[in-house]
């Protein structure tokens, strides 16, 4: 079948050879893929950042698409369903999944114990081939899966996989009080999301910092917020701290992760010579601009190694870090919800449609933000 | 509070899902208590191991689900196998994985011949958008390489002419 195929950093392909998945546990299910996206998360695994990124390995954990055989043990869904498939793999009955932890099950990763199975990501992430393909195997397919309503549009439910509840778990984590000020490390779209979605919790001020002016110019109006690019800001937690009337923001959002420019230092022990786990800049910034006693949300997503940031700062101002891989089947019923009355739009964000053979392109032109690029869906041929 | 949603009513939705109690650790947990019933659940059925699988040693077996996308092989598999003797937390657990993960690209480009398959990396990388959409900087990135390629050819030659004598 045809799936992309990963040759190593910055080197990927479409190739036509890739083996069919099969059922490999009664609670498994076969899908035809119909949409599968790519992810800032995904250019973590393209620049070689993850360990144990194996080559030959399929990515995708954004996906949508078709049942085409179910294992025994699956009897919610049927051959012919249309369903979104959450990023995170859960079996639903471990401490952490009964507890709606979704995205940190025991049973869907052998490689580690610090991160759930994700679709596509790595063998740290449990070994598992992706969704930027014709078809991909879901395990425990009676737990993640969901059909998708029928009036909505499969570019809207394929964003509802990851994008959608990460920027929403970004705003809930960060506890945000009606009127609080928050500030959104991150125009991507997990970002400009998590802005949208800040207004939900009652936000009084929603602040969006990056450095690319077509994707701070679109959260400007899509969140809408105010939005400032950090280059033409000469140190922006001073900017954020003089905005608040030297407070400090109520919370701050990083949704940037380990590959963050912006700090000299960070990007060269982080993303050049790896001594840390990615360049810490967007979480360096938050830590230091949030108010005394303030929240930090974390969902950018960094390596398992470390990383450096002012610790002592988090323990003198008594902050408070939330941070998680979205427990996208926790969300989803209140988010499908939104989706419906439109408070959300998620395909709004979709910049590219790209047919999956062309994913090489795709890939260099969300990694280098070329095109105007935010949101790239990838579409297989028999989806056309 | 009342009149703050008068302020903010041109943003639709706003907020509907505010939540008083939302402090440090709710929503994201529903406690149940299991936790102290440690690894003593009801597992799933075990998908059986078909294909060699890397466990964590900080967990006692495999999980009851895997992928099995590319079990380890070759030289990266002797590193990888190694690098699952260090926890997690670790740096012998990681450096390794991610020295396995540049020697299994050369084993790529070994394998790919082997198949009688050239990889054209120049598509790999996406050149045919860098060419179309930062032509400057496709242009730039050539006349680097040309540049170093010129001077690397120019002083090996330099380098063999001294060697002659
Ligand atoms: N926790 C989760 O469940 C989860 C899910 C999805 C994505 N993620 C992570 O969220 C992050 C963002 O994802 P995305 O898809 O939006 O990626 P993206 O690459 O499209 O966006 C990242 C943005 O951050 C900007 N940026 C770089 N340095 C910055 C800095 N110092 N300050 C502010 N902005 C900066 C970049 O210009 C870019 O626009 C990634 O790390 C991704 O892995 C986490
Ligand atoms: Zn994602
Ligand atoms: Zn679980």
């Amino acid at each position: 079948m045809l799936a992309m195929n990963y040759r190593g950093p910055y080197r990927i392909r479409a190739d036509y050879n890739m083996p069919y998945p099969e059922i490999l546990h009664p609670r498994d299910a076969i899908i035809r893929v119909t949409r599968s996206c790519i992810c800032g998360s995904d250019l973590h695994l393209y620049h070689g950042l993850v360990p144990d990124t194996r080559v030959g390995t399929t990515f995708g954990h954004e996906f949508t698409g078709i049942v085409e055989e179910v294992g025994p043990d699956v009897h919610n869904l049927k051959k012919g369903d249309h369903v979104l498939v959450p990023f995170n793999i859960a079996c639903g009955g471990c401490p952490f999944c009964k507890q709606e932890l979704f995205g940190n099950c025991h049973e869907s990763n052998p490689e580690a114990t610090a991160v759930g199975g994700i679709f596509g990501y790595s063998h740290t992430a449990g070994g598992y081939d992706g969704g930027q393909a014709e078809y991909v195997r879901v395990p425990y397919a009676d737990i993640g899966p969901v059909v998708i309503p029928a009036d909505m549009d499969a570019d809207d439910a394929v964003l509802l996989t990851d994008v959608v509840p990460t920027g929403y778990q970004a705003a809930e984590m960060a506890g945000i009080k009606k009127g609080d000020t928050v500030v959104v490390f991150g125009a991507g779209p997990i970002g400009i999301m998590a802005a949208r979605c800040a207004w939900l919790f009652g936000a009084g001020r929603v602040i969006v910092i990056d450095h690319i002016e077509y994707r701070l110019e679109f959260a400007r109006h899509y969140a809408p917020c105010e939005a400032y690019n950090f280059r033409s800001l000469e140190d922006p937690v001073l900017f954020i701290k003089k905005t608040t009337g030297y407070f400090g923001a109520d919370v701050c959002i990083d949704a940037v992760g380990c590959e963050a420019a912006g700090s000299a230092m960070q990007t060269i022990t982080g993303r050049k010579l790896m001594l840390q786990a990615g360049s810490a800049t967007a979480l360096h910034w938050a830590i230091n601009s949030v108010k005394k006693g303030g929240i930090v949300s974390i969902v950018g997503v960094y390596g398992p190694t470390g990383n450096l940031i002012p610790i002592g700062n988090v323990v003198n101002k008594g902050i408070t870090i939330r941070a998680n891989q979205a427990s996208v089947k926790r969300l989803l019923p209140r988010l499908i919800e939104h989706v419906q009355a439109g408070r959300i739009n998620p395909r709004e964000l979709v910049s590219h449609k790209v047919p999956l053979e062309e994913v090489s392109d795709a890939y260099h032109i969300f990694s280098s933000k070329l095109d105007n690029c935010i949101k790239t869906i990838l579409v297989p041929p028999s989806a056309r | 509070m009342e009149n703050m949603s008068e302020e903010y009513a041109h943003i639709n939705g706003w907020g509907v899902d505010a939540d008083p109690e939302n402090e440090p650790t709710y929503p994201m947990k529903k406690y149940t208590g299991d936790d102290h019933r440690r690894l003593n659940y009801e597992r799933p059925q075990l998908q059986p191991e078909t294909v060699e699988v890397l466990h964590s040693n900080e967990r006692p077996g495999v999980s009851a689900v895997f992928g099995t996308s590319v079990p380890p092989s070759g030289l990266s598999g002797i590193v990888r196998r190694y690098s699952f003797k260090y926890s997690e937390g670790s740096f012998g657990h990681w450096i390794p994985l991610l020295l396995a993960d540049r020697i299994n690209v050369v084993e790529g480009i070994i394998d790919d011949f082997k198949r009688g398959h050239i990889p054209n990396i120049l598509a790999e990388k996406g050149w045919k958008a860098e060419w179309k959409y930062n032509r400057s900087g496709a242009v730039k990135k050539i006349l680097v390489a040309a540049a170093v390629t010129t001077a690397l050819v120019l002083w090996l030659s330099r380098k063999k002419k001294k060697s002659l004598i």
